[in-house]
């Protein structure tokens, strides 16, 4: 057995935190996927030595707290409309990487039109797209990507097509679209499935300085407690039901 | 001798916008001011002053993109007329929230709905008042010419960037469209980065170098921390309402009654008082130049010497209420408007006007 002194030796240390994390505590639930998202995102900023030169676009919803967990330069935008404000971003400051952090109920519902024009235009910007088929924020209600007969706090008795309609491929959409360059859905439940996705955010954020147009990384997620189940649960019934629906890999780069 | 051109007002805003160093136009389609982004875009300022001129899907994204870019601390802007001014309060309750400087144009037409697309100046209240949700003002300039709708981009810029708050031309269909002489100025060159970051690195994302990050946002959940913030901000208006109000007058001096009128409607109130001037009647003219802030004090102060005001807009009776309230009985203060597209000439209001006496 090491003694302290020698664990905290250099030459012994096997993980470090990034310096692009702060240290406030999450307000997340633990099993969120949020946090290894953060953490990711914040390790490729590091890894690129890109903190003074990135901005970030956080949504309404869990996430809008996002600015509170990287050290880089935050806006905070109106609910869905992360993709305008990016826009803009870029546009006027082409030297920086700007990219939007935004849920499923953000992105896919309320802000279904300024992601697709966004995208439309090839705006050179990254979109980082948490899909937990849920809204977290606001108590668990139907999300745009609620699975059919899922139960949430809206659809307490399944959710029905005749009812509510279908839930949106929105990430199969957005592949269709000539400005996308990149578009890819990962997920981040286990280890390998967290290298592969920090795989393809570095991807998304190394394509936005070579003007290929806009990359687009959806990360089915988890929401332990939107769904009423323990983390270990959540983790089986996202394999179970959200894959089939939600395939991962990669749907277009080029 | 400087350059003067025969423009429209919306035209006058697109070049105004170049001229002063705007960095970004964002906008939509919609009558009656599509010449402002029409003119930019045929102008091409990326090509010379590196401005960036996007049309975007809706008004609704046009200004969060104003958000973001204002986030960026760059002098960007938009332009819509009275329906897509509505989809854009929700953004510039956020503007004013974040406490971010823009200026958004309104080429006010007559609604509600879809209303009509000839000229009106029902949106008094949305943009006086507030328009989207919660306590802010954004500051109001009404121009009445196409000069005013040249100079007011800078000036609004200028007000804007000094308070950081959103400043709104508030202009209307009548302005927008009709062409006038417009003196151009010397082109102000944009900021460079260098500017921006030693003006606004404080608050602006701009990226983090040499600090920690900046974050611009305007959600807290703290009730205590909202309070104090929502305090400062009423700060803030009460010092833009102390050194910021803009006003003319036109033989007011010796006036026994007072037409109290803004934008097109100062035009046409002019012209009301020369004829009654020639009738021997002693009627002159306030103009509101700034809407917010109100020329309460100068209004308040020709209280004494006149018989009755006149409030002359192209609506039902909105800033009406405002005379009203500084004036607080002492005198009648009557109200006289059309609607709807009507635009009323000098003659008809003299009559009406005469019934008031």
């Amino acid at each position: 057995m090491m003694d302290i002194n020698e664990i905290i030796k250099p030459e012994n240390k096997v993980y470090g935190k990034t310096p692009v994390l702060k240290d406030n505590i999450l307000h997340y639930c633990p099993g969120c996927s949020h946090g290894v998202v953060h953490k990711i995102i914040a390790e490729v900023i590091e890894e690129m030595g890109i903190q003074d030169k990135t901005i970030g676009i956080s949504p309404v919803g869990c996430s809008v707290f996002a600015y509170n967990y990287l050290d880089i330069d935050w806006q905070q935008a109106a609910h869905g409309r992360a993709p305008a404000l990016a826009t803009a971003t870029k546009r006027l400051m082409p030297d920086k990487y700007v990219f939007t952090y935004q849920g499923d109920g953000d992105l896919a519902s309320i802000g279904t039109a300024e992601v697709m024009h966004a995208c439309n235009r090839g705006e050179n910007i990254v979109i980082i797209f948490i899909n937990n088929a849920i809204y977290g924020m606001t108590g668990g209600q139907m999300a745009p990507t609620t699975l059919l007969g899922q139960v949430t706090a809206t659809t307490p008795y399944g959710r029905k097509a005749e009812l509510n309609g279908y839930p949106l491929k929105i990430t199969e959409l957005i592949a269709q679209l000539e400005g996308t360059c990149y578009v890819t859905r990962q997920s981040v439940q286990n280890p390998a499935a967290v290298r592969k996705t920090k795989k393809a955010i570095r991807k998304a954020f190394e394509n936005s300085m070579m003007h290929k147009g806009t990359s687009f990384v959806e990360v089915v997620s988890t929401c332990n407690s939107g769904w009423k189940v323990t983390p270990v649960e959540a983790n089986k019934w996202m394999e179970e039901n959200m894959f089939p629906f939600y395939p991962l890999g990669d749907m277009k780069d080029r | 001798m400087a350059e003067k051109i025969l423009m429209k007002g919306n035209e006058a805003i697109a070049y105004g916008a170049i001229d002063c160093g705007c960095d970004g136009y964002f906008g939509y389609p919609i009558t009656p001011q599509s010449e402002v982004m029409e003119t930019l875009m045929k102008v091409q300022p990326w090509e010379t002053t590196g401005m960036v001129v996007l049309q975007a899907e809706s008004e609704t994204a046009s200004i969060n993109m104003v958000y973001g870019g204002a986030c960026c601390g760059k002098k960007v802007m938009t332009s819509s007329s009275s329906p897509g001014i509505s989809l854009m309060c929700e953004g510039l309750s956020y503007i004013a929230g974040a406490e971010l400087p823009c200026v958004v144009v309104n080429v006010m037409r007559g609604g509600p709905g879809l209303g009509t697309i000839q000229p009106s100046q029902g949106d008094y209240f949305q943009t006086v008042k507030g328009g989207g949700h919660g306590d802010y003002h954004p500051i109001v300039l009404a121009p009445a010419s196409a000069q005013d709708m040249y100079d007011f981009v800078g000036e609004a810029f200028d007000l804007a960037f000094k308070y950081r708050n959103p400043a709104i031309i508030l202009g209307d269909g009548v302005i927008g469209q009709m062409m006038e002489k417009v003196e151009l100025r010397p082109a102000k060159p944009r900021r460079t980065e260098e500017e921006i970051r030693a003006l606004c690195d404080s608050w602006a994302t701009i990226g983090s170098k040499g600090r920690h990050g900046n974050t611009i946002t305007s959600l807290s959940l703290d009730p205590q921390v909202q309070e104090n913030f929502n305090i400062k901000l009423q700060k803030k208006y009460a010092e833009i309402e102390a050194n910021e109000v803009r006003f003319s007058t036109y033989m007011a001096e010796d006036a026994e009654y007072l037409i109290v009128a803004f934008g097109c409607m100062s035009r046409i109130g002019e012209k009301v008082v020369e004829l009654a001037r020639e009738e021997g009647i002693r009627l002159g003219l306030l103009r509101p130049i700034t809407l917010y802030p109100f020329p309460k004090k100068e209004i308040d102060s020709l209280v004494p010497q006149l018989k009755s005001i006149l409030s002359l807009e192209l609506n039902a009776g909105q800033m009406v209420e405002d005379i009203r309230l500084v004036v607080n009985g002492r005198i009648p203060v009557n109200f006289y408007g059309r609607q709807g597209g009507m635009i009323p000439d000098p003659e008809e209001i003299l009559e009406v006007f005469k019934k008031t006496m």
